[in-house]
């Protein structure tokens, strides 16, 4: 009979904070979208080799979408496959929209809009935190979670009201040891978030 | 839109890239630079840095969502990371360059037009994306982690409504042109080598030419600080670092 996982990592990230954890190859991380229409912003960095990390353009190109969803392969900078997709409740996921930061808040919204706390303020300080000397520099584009940013055949681009609710969740499989790095966004200016943050679970289990 | 000064200006430089070759060079603000696909079906790569902070860059979601799109055409204005304007497009005669696809690797271009090394071709050997930015980032002390989102110039790739991309093999005409006006010092990255989506079973990159000239910053009435209020501020942003 297959053993059941164990359950090693049980955590809540509360609205507009910073997260980071190690998984390793073969684990699985689950991020809940508890109370619905969150943003979960996450960057992953080979934990080994952190030169290479997630490319959304690679893996954009790779499986000639632009949405995420069950099946995607998050492929890093190398073209390498860094996680799967393997659950999905909510359905579709962004990364062509990046994080906010009070430098494109003062474009997008309005110069008095810089002193709002922003995810790549998040990124930054988390990693200055870390002490491997990650920087600016290692801040690409980024995966956001529960997020809807459709692209029309036109090429048009907005940031939409979401299309999660509460309790959905997605769940990747770790192809080779990743160094996650996430903001639970803190933007009020966009429905992004339902101009609401909430705090969002994440899980770990063991290789089954 | 047509071009703007670049006829009345006198010229500062001027080259061609051969096809499937890389190149770096910096653009001070208030240059503009005209490629134009000397072929049909050119593509470029490009990547944008600040020279004078590189860690200061070119950044795909900050481009397309302040400006509302998912592409590149005259009037948009190309985004640093830090809320500036590296480059604003001032003239293009083909109406949609890709910036969300990448570039092509090593495995690809094997897997797709066979081995090719330089022993046997010399300088014709197959070329891929990635590995002739890499050889360009180099020279500034830069690699695998400045490796950003770049723009496909003359590359048209549209989303169905599924999300699921198609390559425009009809999009890119011999003579095709854009032009490009720098508002901060940038440090630009080309490589001539086929867009990575493009389904040609042939390896056949492009020659483009790049002519240069002092356009002068943007202006106070300009098509692209005006496209939007985003614009406008993103200018304002740019030209606090260049006050006297």
């Amino acid at each position: 009979m297959n053993k059941i996982p164990a359950l090693i990592r049980d955590e809540i990230v509360p609205a507009g904070e910073p997260w980071m954890a190690t998984v390793t190859a073969g684990q699985m991380l689950r991020i809940v979208d508890l109370e619905g229409n969150q943003a979960v912003d996450t960057l992953f960095y080979n934990a080994n080799d952190t030169e290479e990390r997630y490319s959304a353009v690679d893996t954009i190109r790779g499986q000639r979408r632009i949405y995420l969803t069950i099946g995607s392969v998050l492929r890093s900078n190398l073209g390498a496959s860094m996680l799967t997709i393997v659950e999905d409740t909510c359905g579709r996921h962004d990364t062509l929209g990046g994080a906010c930061s009070a430098e494109s808040n003062t474009v997008r919204y309005a110069l008095d809009k810089r002193y709002m706390h922003s995810c790549r303020d998040n990124f930054l300080l988390a990693l200055a935190h870390y002490n491997h000397g990650l920087c600016k520099r290692d801040l690409p584009s980024n995966i956001n979670f529960f997020m809807n940013v459709p692209v029309t055949p036109e090429g048009g681009l907005e940031f939409a009201d979401g299309i999660s609710a509460p309790g959905r969740y997605v769940q990747l499989r770790a192809q080779m040891d990743v160094l996650v790095l996430i903001s639970n966004c803190p933007q009020l200016n966009n429905p992004c978030n339902a101009y609401n943050p909430t705090p969002i679970q994440i899980l770990i289990w063991a290789a089954g | 839109m047509t071009s703007t000064s670049h006829h009345a200006t006198p010229e500062l430089w001027a080259e061609t890239l051969r096809p499937g070759e890389h190149w770096s060079g910096v653009l001070r603000r208030g240059t503009s630079l005209r490629m134009t696909a000397l072929e049909p079906r050119a593509n470029v790569a490009a990547l944008m840095y600040n020279y004078e902070s590189l860690p200061e860059r070119y950044s795909l979601a900050d481009t397309l969502k302040a400006q509302h799109t998912a592409f590149l055409t005259a009037g948009c204005a190309c985004y640093s990371d830090m809320g500036r304007i590296l480059c604003s497009i001032t003239a293009d005669s083909c109406g949609w360059h890709d910036t969300i696809c990448g570039l092509s690797d090593a495995a690809m271009v094997a897997a797709k037009f066979g081995a090719s090394r330089f022993q046997e071709q010399r300088n014709d050997y197959f070329k891929n994306g990635r590995d002739s930015v890499l050889n360009e980032l180099g020279k500034y002390g830069l690699g695998k982690r400045d490796l950003i989102a770049n723009i496909n110039f003359f590359s048209r790739v549209t989303a169905d409504d599924a999300g699921a991309l198609h390559f425009d093999e009809q999009h890119c005409h011999a003579g095709d042109y854009v032009e490009l006006r720098f508002e901060m010092h940038t440090l630009l990255v080309l490589s001539t080598c086929p867009h990575p989506l493009d389904p040609d079973t042939q390896y056949r990159p492009r020659p483009v030419a790049l002519r240069a000239w002092f356009s002068g910053p943007a202006p106070r009435e300009d098509a692209c600080r005006q496209r939007c209020e985003e614009n406008a501020r993103g200018f304002r942003n740019t030209e606090m670092m260049f006050l006297a």
